[in-house]
Formats: C-alpha cells, structure tokens, sequence
C-alpha cells in the first residue's frame, strides 16, 4: 500500500519504565528452571505509572523530536490492551497533556500486541490522504501475564510513539506498508478477566511466523526488494528467540536484527514492541538505511512498513532520551515488590 | 474533591501550566486571575518548562487514604529554572539519595485513584533527571 502524498515518519519517542524482575526470580518462585527463560528480565511499571502516562511521555518525546506545535497534529491514537479505564479513552488523556486538544482525532484502538502499528497505518492513511498535515500513533502496553504462565515471564511495560508528517522534513521517508490479518484465536481475554489466556500450540507456527512471514514478503513483493536488501529490520519481539528465528525464515542477516531487538532486556512490551524496536534503530540509522518493521498481533495480523531515513534523523536524535538511556535507568525489584506493583495480591 | 474540580484544574495539572503577568512579567503556579504581585487582571497562560531542583522534602510514610499505593514517597518543594515554587511527590528515586538542590524534571504520573470504579487522577510529579546513554 501507499499513500498519495510523500509522507515520512518525522518524529518518535519511547519511554520504558524503570523498574525490573529477573526472569530467574520469576522461574525461582514457580519452582521451574532459572536456566531455561525466556529473556533475561523484564520492565515493570511503577506503582504510579499505567499506559496513559507511558504513552503521555513517549508522545512528548515524539512532539520534541518533531519540533512542531501539538495544535498542528490531526490524530492522537493510542494503540493498547491495557486501557486504564474500560470505557472512557486513554487518548484524549494523552491529548489534553499534550496541548493537542480540541480540534484532534483522538481514539484507542484495540488488536493486542499489534494495536500500535494498527493506529500507525491509520496515522500514514491520515496524512497520506491530506486529511491532516501530521498524525500521532501511540503503541503502549503495560502487560500482564498470570502468575506461573508461561507469558508472565515476557509481559512488560513500555511504548513508543510516532508522528508521521510531510515526506519533505521528516527523519525517515514512507515507501510502503502492507497488512495480513487472519481469525486466528492464539490469545485472547474475555471482558472483566484479570489475565489472558493463550492455546500453546498456535502461538508459533500458524499465528506469529506465518503472519509477520507473509506481510514481509508481500511488502517485499510490492516494493521489488527483498528482505535481507534492508539495512536493519524489526520484527515483533515477544520474546528473544521468534525474532532472530523470523529473519532465519525469511534469509535475514541477524546483525540487521539485534540493533532493534530489545526484548531481551526489557520484555515484551506487546503494543509497544516493535515501535520500540524501530525506535531503537532510529536511534542509530544512518541517513540512506534501509529499515523494515513488520509487528505481530494475536488474534492475529501483521503490519509491515519500509523506510528509508534522511540526514534530518542526525539532529532529531538528540532531542528527546533514545531507548538505551530508558533500558540502561535500571532498578531491579523481587518477586515480592512485582506482585504488589503490579497488583497481584488482591486484597 | 468532586469529578467536576478534577476536570476544571486538569489541563493545568498534567502540564504545569501556570500565568504570566503582562505588566509585572511575574508567573504563578497554580494560575491565577490576579497578580499576585502588582494586582493587575492582564494575565496570560505560561507553560513552565518542567525542570528544577528540590528545594526541600519530607518522606511521606502515613500517606492520606488514596495515596497509600505510592507509599513510602518523597513530598518536596521544586524551585522550577523560571523561580517558582511548586509542590510535587518526587517519583522514580531512591528515598535514601534524595538530596537538596538535586536536579529534577516533570513527568506526567497517576495521583491517586476514586477506589477500584472511579476516576482516576493523573497529574505531574517530578523524578531526577534521566541520565542521556
Ligand atoms: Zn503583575
């Protein structure tokens, strides 16, 4: 797909909260195997922070980077699992601190781990078509997995956010994107539960490899590329290991992968994940790289986007912190302060 | 405080957006419809930059029902780069390495919540300075 304007991406911002658990602490507790988890530890909000307040500050770097005004933004949209209220959106919450209110679109949009990217198609459509001259999309999360899941030991907290503008003065050119959604039922959570439920079975082959594959080779297709023909590439990073195995599939080299891929250290973000990760290679790109982000969503689809950066990325950097000081603010907390951060105990 | 006070002093709360004196140049936060220091009506909205150092502090460990999530938190005075005064819960810091003068900078955090169905509060809290990597 593309746009009928040139647009690019021109400013983006992350934020990761500062607290984390060890994945060994977790196995240690459930009494399962400290060696054999799936990252090493994972983000874990503050008692005081939920996705309305990641997506505020990741939103704001984004407004820095892009130097422009908040009244000239036509969309706030954030995309998340993890609303803090069940009915009331977290988006006009966002707009309002921003100073983007009242003339704005402001909406939540809602596809698990790919409800971001979702809102970033929405937001290319958005000023592709003229509608607005630029568009903000949120990708958050502050996930939960039950206790001794296996998804408690990946669900995490953090999110980054995209303004897309005008193609002249943006940090990175739009070329393209792509979507494939299918009914897939790998993950879900009815209404007033806790904690998702997943079936095991589906979460690999059918749902994550066989979505993000697909929307990388039709994206590919459409642009006369191939994957390994992209300087750096990111793929949904639900843990440390399907990223690296998507790019084997698919005849990426991995160095073009771990620049982006974040999951190791602070988790899965879900919403979050891979706007994160391609805040982390915007962070580091050189002008003229080649970047390809393809995100997964349960239930299940996967967006896919090509960019190519400008030099304007050298300068927009330094205007806002750039993932690796969020990774590297660092406090580590036991099993006991997660439960009570995270609400586990119920009294 | 009732739903609609929340929603009147909102805009100013997440932002730390206060006035500014046209005769005087003086800022105020909380904003005010008369100077405090020359009484002239002629105000103008100010958005304080959000960065400062703790001027003072005390650790809350009896907080007031509604605050107890947050407990214990540093309650602190932060004189803001433009002079002000406010009064903020500094976030994200070690109680034991809070220092006067210690630099700090806005964020946006949860205040306190209505119980588990109402609403819920947001508004700004300082933290240190986020080292740039
Ligand atoms: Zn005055």
């Amino acid at each position: 797909m593309k746009t009928i304007k040139d647009i690019g991406i021109y400013g983006y911002g992350a934020y990761v909260p500062m607290y984390r658990i060890k994945n060994s602490d977790i196995a240690r507790v459930w009494g399962n195997d400290p060696e054999r988890v799936p990252v090493k530890e994972k983000s874990v909000p503050g008692p005081d922070e939920d996705a309305c307040t990641i997506a505020c500050e990741a939103s704001k770097n984004a407004l820095l980077r892009a130097d422009i005004s908040p009244q000239k933004l036509g969309t706030v949209w954030v995309g998340t699992e993890s609303k803090p209220y069940a009915v009331k959106p977290t988006a006009t919450i966002v707009a309002e601190y921003l100073g983007a209110t009242p003339s704005i679109n402001a909406a939540d949009w809602e596809f698990a781990c790919k409800a971001g990217t979702e809102a970033l198609q929405g937001a290319i459509a958005y000023v592709g078509s003229g509608m607005a001259e630029y568009a903000l999309a949120v990708g958050v999360d502050t996930a939960q997995g039950q206790p001794s899941d296996a998804l408690e030991y990946t669900a995490a907290a953090g999110g980054a956010a995209f303004i897309m503008g005008p193609s002249e003065g943006s940090l990175a050119e739009y070329e393209g994107s792509y979507s494939f959604v299918t009914d897939t039922p790998d993950f879900w959570r009815r209404q007033h539960e806790h904690y998702p439920k997943h079936a095991s079975r589906f979460t690999g082959v059918p749902a994550y490899f066989s979505h993000i594959t697909n929307a990388t080779k039709t994206l590919c297709n459409e642009l006369q590329r191939e994957p390994n023909d992209y300087d750096y590439v990111i793929f949904h990073q639900p843990n440390a290991k399907f990223p690296m195995a998507a790019a084997k599939m698919l005849g990426v080299d991995k160095e073009k992968v771990i620049p982006g891929l974040i999951s190791p250290y602070i988790g899965n973000t879900y919403a979050g994940s891979a706007m994160l990760g391609l805040s982390a290679v915007l962070d580091v790109a050189k002008p003229d790289d080649l970047v390809l982000c393809v995100s997964y969503g349960s239930g299940a689809g996967s967006d896919a986007f090509s960019f190519k950066i400008t030099d304007k990325i050298i300068e927009a950097r330094e205007r806002a912190p750039n993932v690796k000081s969020y990774i590297a603010r660092r406090v580590g907390i036991d099993y006991a302060m997660y439960a009570r951060y995270r609400e586990k105990i119920r009294m | 405080m009732s739903v609609p006070r929340h929603w009147r002093e909102s805009k100013r709360r997440y932002r730390l957006l206060g006035t500014k004196c046209k005769s005087c140049k003086k800022l105020h936060y909380p904003p005010r419809t008369v100077c405090s220091s020359c009484k002239s009506r002629d105000l103008e909205e100010y958005q304080f930059k959000g960065k400062g150092n703790i001027y003072s502090y005390t650790i809350i460990r009896n907080p007031p029902e509604g605050y107890t999530f947050c407990r214990p938190y540093a309650a602190a005075l932060v004189e803001l780069e433009e002079g002000e005064i406010v009064t903020a819960q500094i976030t994200d810091c070690d109680l034991d390495h809070l220092e006067i003068g210690m630099p700090v900078e806005v964020v946006i955090r949860k205040l306190f919540a209505y119980g588990e169905s109402g609403i819920i509060v947001y508004g700004y809290k300082f933290r240190p300075i986020l080292p740039r990597k």
